[in-house]
C-alpha cells in the first residue's frame, strides 16, 4: 500500500523539478516497484525473511531491533560469571579454551565465511602465532620482549605469514588454493618437528617443543598460570575474552567497510567482482592476512598459557574441528560462527566421557527423530519398535549364551542400567564383529536416505537399534577417535543437509 | 654411482605408486572439477582391505594360496573394495552438492576424509599394520632379483613398477579407446553439452570415481606389502598423490604418470643426497614452481574461463 501512495507522490511532482527525498524514499521503501538493476527475487529476500508471523516472528522482530554490540556485550559479560558458577578448574579450562576456539572460528569466519577461499592451512598460522610467542618470549633464545609489545607484534607476523601463502593464490583459483595451503601446512609440521636440526642448529627443539614459555605479563603486573592451589587461573580466560570482544568488534567493523562488501562480492563471484574493477587479489591476500592474523594472535593467547608449544598441537584434527565450528555455525556470519565454537567444543569435551557421551547419544537420537516426525503415529511406531526389538534381542541374546548380554556398559552415566538390559553387550567381541556391524550401520543410514514413507520407517528400526550397539559397543570404547569421526560425518551432513549452516545466510546463485 | 641407481629404483617405485594415486585425482578432477580430498583415504583403506584379506588367507607366514595368486587376490579385492567405496562416496556425499557453491563439496570431500581415516582408527587401532611380505614364500620376493652394478634389485620392486605401469596401460586404453573414454573426454570437455549429446553424466562420473578408487586400492596395497600402514597415511598419501597430478597436469592421464615419477625422483634423490627429513619442503617448492610459472602442469591444456 504505502508503496502505492508514494508512487503517487512522485507522479503528482513535476517532472522539471524531480523531488529527491521522495525519489529515494519511494525506492527504499516500495520494493514492490519494478527497479533497473534490482534483482526482484533477491532485492525482495529480507522481505520474505521477515514475514515470518506468530509469537517467533514478534520476538525475533523485536530482537533484532538491539544492536550488535549489545549483544555482544552481554555476551562477554555472560561468559565472564563462568567461573562464579564453578569452582572445577576443568570446567573454566574448558570454558578458556571455547574462547581460543572462538577466536580461531572468528578468524577462519574471514577467509572461509567472507573472502569464499578455502584455507586448509590456517592451523599453521595459529602454530605459527604460538611458536612466535614462544621463540620471542622464553629462555629458548633468552629474548623477553614485553607481552604488550609482543601480542600485536605476533599478529603482525601471522598477517604476513598469511599475505606470503596467499601469493600463489593470485594466479590460482579455489581448488589449487586449497592444496597449496594444506601442503603449507604440511611444511610447518615437517618445519617444527624437524626444527631441531638445521644444518646442525636447534631452532625449535624439533618434538620436544619449547618448555618455559613467558606467561602475560603487562607493566609489570604478571599473570600466573595457576592459582595458588594449582588450579587454572581465571585471569587467562579473562584475557581471552578481552581479547576475543576485541577481536571481534574489529572483525565486524572491518566486514561492515567497503573492505567487507567487497569481499562478500568477490566471494559471490569473483569474475564479476574483477570485471567492476575489484582488485579481486588484493582483496584475496587481505583476507588471507587478516585470518591469518587472527589465528596467529590466538596461537600467542594459547602459548602463554600452556606454557610450552609443541608442533603435536597443529595437527590435522584441529582444522577440521575448527572448520566444523565455522561450517555448523554459519560461514559468513560471526554470530553464527561463534555459537558454532561453543557447541563443537563442548561436545567435543562431554564426547571425552563416555558416560556423558552415552546420555548425549540418546538425546541427540531422540530429539532427532521428534524433530523429524513431529509427535505423530509415525513417531510413536519408531520409538516404540525400536525398545521392543531391543528387548527382544537382548532376551533372546540373554537366553543363547549368558556372555553375550554380560557385557558391563561403560561404568558411570545415569542411564547405563538401563542400557545394559536393552542393548547386547558382550563380554568380549569377536575380531570381526566391530567391522561388520559398523560398515552395515553405515549402510544402513545411507540407504535410509533412499527410501521413503513407511519404507524408511521401517528400516529406521533396526537402524537405531544397531547405532544404539556400534556405540555402546565398537564407538564409546575409543573415545579419542570417535569425537573426530563425528566431527567428519557432521560436516558431510551439514554440507548437505544445511550449507548455509545454523545462523549463516542462504546464499542466493543469481543466474 | 651405486647410490644413484639405488635412488633412482626407489625413486621409480614411490613415484609409481604417486601416479596410480594421481590418476584417482585427474580422472575425477577432469571430469567433476572436485578435489576429492577422501582419495588419499581411499588409497588408506585400500591398503587395511589387502592386509585384511591376507589375514583372512592365512597370514603371510601361512597362506592357503601361492604367491602369484595370492598377491593378486589381494590386490583384486582391494581394488573391488575401494571402487565400491569410491561409489558410496560419490552418490551420498558429493553428488547431493553437484549445484552447489563450489566450496560446499570440497568442505564435504574433508568431512568424509576425515570420517574415514578416524573410523578407520576406531575399528582397527591406531598401531602400523605390516604385511610381513619377507615371510610370503620364504622371502622370495625380497631374495630373488638381479643386480645392476653392485645394486641388489627386489622381485618386490619389479611387481610394483609392472604392476602398476600395467594397471596405468590398461586406464589409457580404457580412456582413449572405449566408447566410455569417449564420453569421460567429452564430458570432461563440456559437462552441459555432453549431456545434451545423450551421454549419461552420472554413469560417466561413477565409472571415474570406480576406475580412480580403484587403481587407489591397487596403490595401497603395493605401498604396502613394503612399508607398514597405518590409518593416518591417508592425508599424506593423498598430498602427494594430487601434487603428482598438478604437476602432470590435472586432468591429464599421461601427466599424473609423468608427475608421480617426476616426485618419486624428486623425494627420493633429496633423501638420498640431502636429507630424509627435508624432502617435503623440496615437493613443496616443486609443487609452488609449478602453480606460479606453469599452473596447467607439463602436459595440462589451459584452463580458459568462459563467462
Amino acid at each position: 500500500m504505502s508503496g502505492f501512495d508514494h508512487d503517487d507522490r512522485h507522479q503528482q511532482g513535476s517532472p522539471s523539478e524531480p523531488q529527491p527525498g521522495a525519489r529515494k524514499a519511494s525506492e527504499a521503501e516500495a520494493p514492490t516497484s519494478p527497479a533497473v538493476g534490482r534483482d526482484e527475487w533477491v532485492a525482495r529476500h529480507g522481505e520474505r525473511r521477515a514475514r515470518r508471523g506468530g509469537v517467533l516472528g514478534t520476538l525475533e522482530e523485536r530482537l533484532a531491533v538491539v544492536p550488535w554490540w549489545v549483544w555482544l556485550t552481554l555476551f562477554v559479560a555472560a561468559a565472564c560469571t563462568v567461573p562464579l558458577f564453578s569452582e572445577s578448574g576443568y570446567v573454566r579450562r574448558v570454558a578458556f579454551d571455547t574462547v581460543v576456539f572462538m577466536l580461531l572460528a572468528l578468524g577462519l569466519n574471514v577467509v572461509v565465511g567472507w573472502g569464499g577461499l578455502l584455507d586448509l592451512g590456517y592451523v599453521a598460522f595459529f602454530g605459527i602465532g604460538a611458536y612466535a610467542y614462544a621463540l620471542l618470549a622464553s629462555d629458548k633464545y633468552d629474548i623477553h620482549v614485553p607481552t604488550i609489545a609482543l601480542i600485536p607484534l605476533v599478529a603482525l607476523i601471522g598477517g604476513i605469514a598469511g599475505w606470503l601463502v596467499g601469493l600463489p593464490s593470485r594466479r590460482l583459483t579455489g581448488d589449487y588454493l586449497a592444496i597449496v595451503t594444506l601442503f603449507f601446512f604440511q611444511v610447518f609440521l615437517t618445519a617444527t618437528n624437524n626444527g631441531d636440526d638445521v644444518f646442525g642448529r636447534n631452532l625449535t627443539n624439533g618434538p620436544n617443543g619449547i618448555l618455559d614459555v613467558d606467561v602475560f605479563s603487562f607493566f609489570g603486573w604478571s599473570l600466573p598460570r595457576v592459582t595458588s592451589t594449582g588450579q587454572f587461573s581465571v585471569r587467562y580466560l579473562y584475557v581471552a575474552l578481552a581479547i576475543f570482544g576485541l577481536v571481534y568488534v574489529a572483525l565486524r567493523l572491518l566486514n561492515d567497510s567497503r573492505t567487507g562488501r567487497a569481499w562478500r562480492s568477490l566471494r559471490e563471484d569473483a569474475l564479476a567482482a574483477e570485471v567492476m574493477g575489484m582488485p579481486v587479489n588484493t582483496l584475496k591476500l587481505m583476507a588471507f592476512a587478516f585470518g591469518a592474523s587472527v589465528a596467529a594472535l590466538t596461537g600467542s593467547v594459547a602459548a602463554a598459557l600452556n606454557g610450552s608449544v609443541f608442533p603435536q598441537n597443529f595437527e590435522f584434527p584441529l582444522l577440521i574441528t575448527v572448520y566444523t565450528m565455522v561450517i555448523l555455525g554459519g560461514a559468513g556470519s560471526q554470530v553464527g560462527v561463534v555459537l558454532g565454537a561453543i557447541i563443537v567444543s563442548v561436545l567435543l569435551e562431554v564426547l571425552r566421557e563416555p558416560g556423558d557421551a552415552r546420555g548425549l547419544f540418546y538425546l541427540v537420537i531422540l530429539l532427532a527423530l521428534v524433530g523429524v516426525f513431529r509427535p505423530s503415529l509415525r513417531l510413536a511406531i519408531v520409538l516404540g519398535g525400536t525398545a521392543v526389538l531391543g528387548f527382544v534381542a537382548h532376551l533372546v541374546a540373554g537366553r543363547v549364551d549368558d556372555a553375550w548380554t554380560a557385557g558391563v556398559a561403560e561404568d558411570s552415566g545415569r542411564i547405563a542400567g538401563w542400557v545394559s538390559d536393552w542393548v547386547i553387550v558382550p563380554t568380549q567381541l569377536a575380531g570381526w564383529v566391530p567391522a561388520v556391524s559398523y560398515v552395515t550401520l553405515i549402510a544402513l543410514a545411507l540407504g535410509l536416505t533412499l527410501v521413503e514413507g513407511w519404507r524408511r520407517v521401517a528400516l529406521l528400526i533396526p537402524t537405531l537399534y544397531l547405532a544404539a550397539f556400534v556405540w555402546e559397543n565398537v564407538l564409546l570404547d575409543a573415545p579419542e577417535s570417535t569425537r573426530y569421526v563425528v566431527l567428519g560425518g557432521l560436516l558431510v551432513a551439514m554440507m548437505i543437509a544445511r550449507p548455509q549452516g545454523l545462523l549463516g545466510e542462504k546464499r542466493v546463485e543469481i543466474v | 654411482m651405486d647410490t644413484f641407481v639405488q635412488l633412482t629404483l626407489n625413486g621409480l617405485t614411490l613415484g609409481s605408486v604417486y601416479a596410480l594415486i594421481a590418476l584417482g585425482y585427474s580422472l575425477v578432477y577432469g571430469i567433476l572439477k572436485l578435489l576429492n580430498f577422501a582419495h588419499g583415504d581411499v588409497f588408506m583403506v585400500g591398503s587395511f582391505i589387502g592386509f585384511g584379506v591376507l589375514q583372512l588367507l592365512g597370514g603371510a607366514t601361512d597362506p592357503v594360496l601361492p604367491l602369484w595368486p595370492l598377491l593378486i587376490v589381494i590386490t583384486v579385492s582391494a581394488m573391488a573394495g575401494c571402487a565400491v567405496l569410491g561409489v558410496v562416496i560419490e552418490r551420498f556425499a558429493y553428488r547431493p552438492l553437484r549445484d552447489a557453491p563450489r566450496i560446499a563439496p570440497l568442505i564435504s570431500a574433508l568431512g568424509v576424509s576425515f570420517f574415514l581415516a578416524y573410523s578407520m582408527q576406531v575399528l582397527f587401532g591406531a598401531e602400523q599394520r605390516d604385511y610381513d611380505a619377507f615371510s610370503l614364500d620364504n622371502g622370495k620376493l625380497f631374495l630373488s632379483g638381479f643386480d645392476i652394478g653392485n645394486v641388489r634389485v627386489p622381485l618386490l620392486r619389479i611387481v610394483i613398477i609392472v604392476a602398476a605401469f600395467l594397471l596405468m596401460i590398461v586406464l589409457w586404453l580404457l580412456v582413449t579407446r572405449t566408447r566410455t573414454g569417449k564420453a569421460m573426454k567429452a564430458t570432461s570437455y563440456d559437462r552441459e553439452a555432453a549431456a545434451m549429446m545423450g551421454i549419461d553424466i552420472d554413469r560417466v562420473i561413477v565409472v571415474a570415481f570406480v576406475l580412480g578408487s580403484a587403481l587407489a586400492g591397487a596403490a595401497g596395497v603395493l605401498f604396502a606389502l613394503r612399508a607398514p600402514t597405518f590409518p593416518a597415511i591417508g592425508f599424506l598419501a593423498g598430498l602427494k598423490g594430487f601434487t603428482a597430478a598438478v604437476i602432470g597436469g590435472i586432468g591429464s592421464v599421461p601427466g599424473a604418470m609423468a608427475g608421480g615419477l617426476i616426485l618419486g625422483f624428486a623425494e627420493a634423490y633429496t633423501q638420498g643426497y640431502i636429507s630424509t627429513k627435508w624432502s617435503d619442503l623440496l615437493v613443496f617448492v616443486i609443487l609452488i614452481g609449478f602453480m606460479i610459472f606453469r599452473p596447467q602442469g607439463l602436459f595440462g591444456r589451459p584452463d580458459i574461463k568462459k563467462v
